[in-house]
């Protein structure tokens, strides 16, 4: 199946990706470094009879998203750090009504309007509680140009699948970046639509699921099913209801949707794990750096292996769990002042030691670094462990500062 | 039929449509997003003056802008009244809210007048008071292709005609009765006699393309460079 290799962008593949997954409609509000993804597809969407169209501001464009995909048009936005912060609110209407959608969110160096042609990776806890109130969401983290294509896909799968907004992460160097891609290696991959009704329209209760699946069968709008939507807590008919039993039977089943079926929503690409001393867990661009490092440190002899998850929520518990019962110590290096190793910590859950590298110059991790990270740990731990000597979570992104 | 947040946007939930409860201020772009996906379907949109002129101001002109086929039925009670009474956009200078204890310091919109000035092609306006006149008026603006908005004059008697000293909601209403004028008899009357009144009816009825012709005139032309 393979031969249609091409030279892509990431902003680029996750436009063509999105096309293959068969997004038919895309709203968006210009932001780097994420901006290619709605210039993309404002020439390719309607060569396809899909459309795009530019919002007024980005609240607008994640209310367009949500309009579009009810009318059952496949749907999804690309933005960046504080054009995602004001999506938030429709987020959150998007997981709480089960409006199938995606939003790719281009990560630069925050807070504010912070560095925007800089990658970061200081939104992977807003991704997760960015909106209000509890809620359910997938998170997934690309970390090649591949991945932008693939993961855009497996987004739209995932979201048509749970009806959930699904976020997909990237940062600036992976959008940004060219790589070779094997499109026509990925031509058979899987496209997932929603479930429709299999009941008559004046049996229709839009937010009724079986206990098997907990995801309520979608009927789109302007099919014959007439029903409300409403963002007010609701019962199985859609309109809002304050019974305690009801308002936590809705809770409960938006949580075990994606709880009960996490094995089917994580993935994660484990490197040299088996005989792993220490465990690299990083995500993104990291990575890259990442694998880079740990095959390095098996050359010198340090048995390091890598955890590099692509859900990174619901957070891969089980695995970490699993890992850290076998190896001495974690480091999870990103470029950010430490957020995914506190997840790390609470699922090792002291089984082993866990250490952050924190990179906040806003470049690109190098592999050295990841490495002498990976050697100092490696010599604290042979050196017995002793805490006052622990590497501290910082040393990294002081290390770079004064390179 | 979407809305937005408020007393007005309440009103879907007693219709048999394809109903859409949103979030404060955005019906207008949830409903874009509805138009776009799939043009065949009649899209309404019930709001208030709050909802379309405060926090959702930005998507008002905007989707006015693109003469996008919608209908706006824009209930506007000059206050919030859900949250109990607090100062609007429409509210007169000079009237009390909660948030306005000594009497609103802001000039208020004229919503008909801004709708027209963004680009809609059909704007009127009516009363809960002209019963008779409102189902004509959202009957043509429906039938308009391309953005209408009817501002409907309604009354909160809880709030702003209590603080205002406006009276009960039958008082109210003879307020309206005895302050809305015809285009016509505006015509006649001196700029000091219209001061403290409001015009009734079709206001502007334009054509225009709407924005759905116009996209599907960009996916002919995109269609036709991949051939």
């Amino acid at each position: 199946m393979s031969g249609n290799i091409k030279l892509m962008q990431g902003n680029e593949a996750c436009a063509e990706g999105a096309i293959k997954a068969g997004c038919r409609f895309f709203a968006g509000y210009p932001i780097t470094p994420s901006s290619e993804v709605a210039e993309i597809l404002a020439r390719r969407l309607p060569q396809v009879g899909g459309k795009f169209i530019q919002m007024e501001d980005e609240i607008a464009s994640m209310a367009a998203v949500c309009g579009a995909s009810l009318a059952g048009v496949k749907s999804m936005t690309a933005t960046s750090g504080p054009g995602f912060s004001l999506k938030q609110e429709n987020l959150g209407y998007a997981s709480f009504t089960e409006i199938p959608c995606v939003v790719v969110n281009v990560m630069r160096g925050g807070p504010s309007t912070g560095s925007p042609t800089s990658p970061a990776q200081g939104d992977v806890m807003q991704a997760r509680w960015g909106t209000h109130g509890d809620h359910p969401i997938i998170v997934l983290s690309c970390s090649s140009v591949k991945d932008m294509y693939e993961l855009t896909i497996r987004s739209f799968n995932l979201s048509e699948r749970f009806r959930v907004p699904v976020i997909l992460l990237s940062d600036e160097i992976v959008a940004h970046m060219r790589e070779r891609v094997d499109v026509g290696a990925l031509e058979s991959l899987e496209i997932f639509n929603r479930v429709k009704p299999a009941c008559p329209p004046e049996e229709y209760q839009p937010y009724e699921a079986s206990p098997e699946t907990d995801v309520p069968p979608m009927a789109n709008f302007g099919e014959g099913y007439r029903y409300h939507i409403t963002g007010l807590t609701h019962d199985e008919s859609g309109f809002t209801t304050q019974k305690p039993h009801k308002v936590a039977e809705l809770h409960e089943r938006l949580h075990r949707k994606i709880e009960n079926h996490k094995d089917e929503i994580i993935e994660t690409r484990n490197y040299y794990l088996d005989d792993a001393q220490i465990a690299v867990f990083a995500y993104g661009s990291t990575a890259r750096s990442a694998l880079r490092a740990v095959r390095e440190a098996r050359n010198r002899g340090i048995k390091a292996g890598l955890i590099q998850p692509v859900t990174i929520w619901p957070f891969p518990d089980d695995l970490v769990h699993q890992v850290a019962s076998q190896v001495d110590a974690f480091i999870v290096p990103e470029m950010n002042l430490g957020m995914m190793v506190r997840e790390v910590e609470r699922a090792a859950h002291g089984q082993a030691e866990v250490i952050g590298q924190s990179l906040v110059t806003w470049e690109l991790f190098t592999p050295a670094q990841v490495l002498s990270k990976i050697e100092e740990v490696f010599n604290w731990i042979t050196s017995g462990s002793t805490s006052d000597s622990k590497p501290s979570r910082t040393s990294g992104a002081l290390a770079a500062a004064t390179e | 039929m979407v809305s937005g947040i408020g007393c007005s946007s309440r009103a879907p939930g007693y219709v048999d449509f394809n109903t859409l409860h949103t979030t404060h201020g955005r019906a207008l772009p949830f409903a874009t997003g509805i138009k776009l996906a799939k043009p065949e379907m009649t899209v309404i949109v019930v709001t208030g003056d709050g909802d379309a002129t405060a926090i959702g101001g930005n998507h008002l002109i905007h989707a006015a802008r693109r003469n996008l086929d919608l209908t706006v039925v824009l209930f506007n009670n000059s206050t919030y009244g859900m949250t109990s009474g607090q100062y609007s956009p429409t509210t007169p200078t000079g009237a009390f809210g909660t948030t306005a204890p000594y009497g609103n310091a802001e000039q208020p919109f004229d919503i008909c007048n801004l709708a027209e000035a963004a680009g809609a092609t059909y704007v009127a306006r009516g009363t809960t008071y002209h019963a008779k006149v409102l189902p004509n008026l959202i009957e043509k603006a429906i039938s308009n292709k391309g953005f209408s908005l009817v501002e409907t004059i309604t009354q909160c008697p809880i709030y702003f005609g209590r603080m205002n000293k406006i009276g009960n909601s039958v008082e109210m209403m003879k307020w309206q009765k005895e302050h809305a004028v015809t285009k016509k008899q505006a015509e006649t009357m001196s700029p000091e006699e219209l001061a403290d009144k409001f015009i009734i009816g079709e206001l502007c009825h334009k054509t225009k393309p709407d924005y759905c012709e116009l996209y599907d005139r960009i996916i002919e032309k995109a269609q036709a460079s991949i051939k």
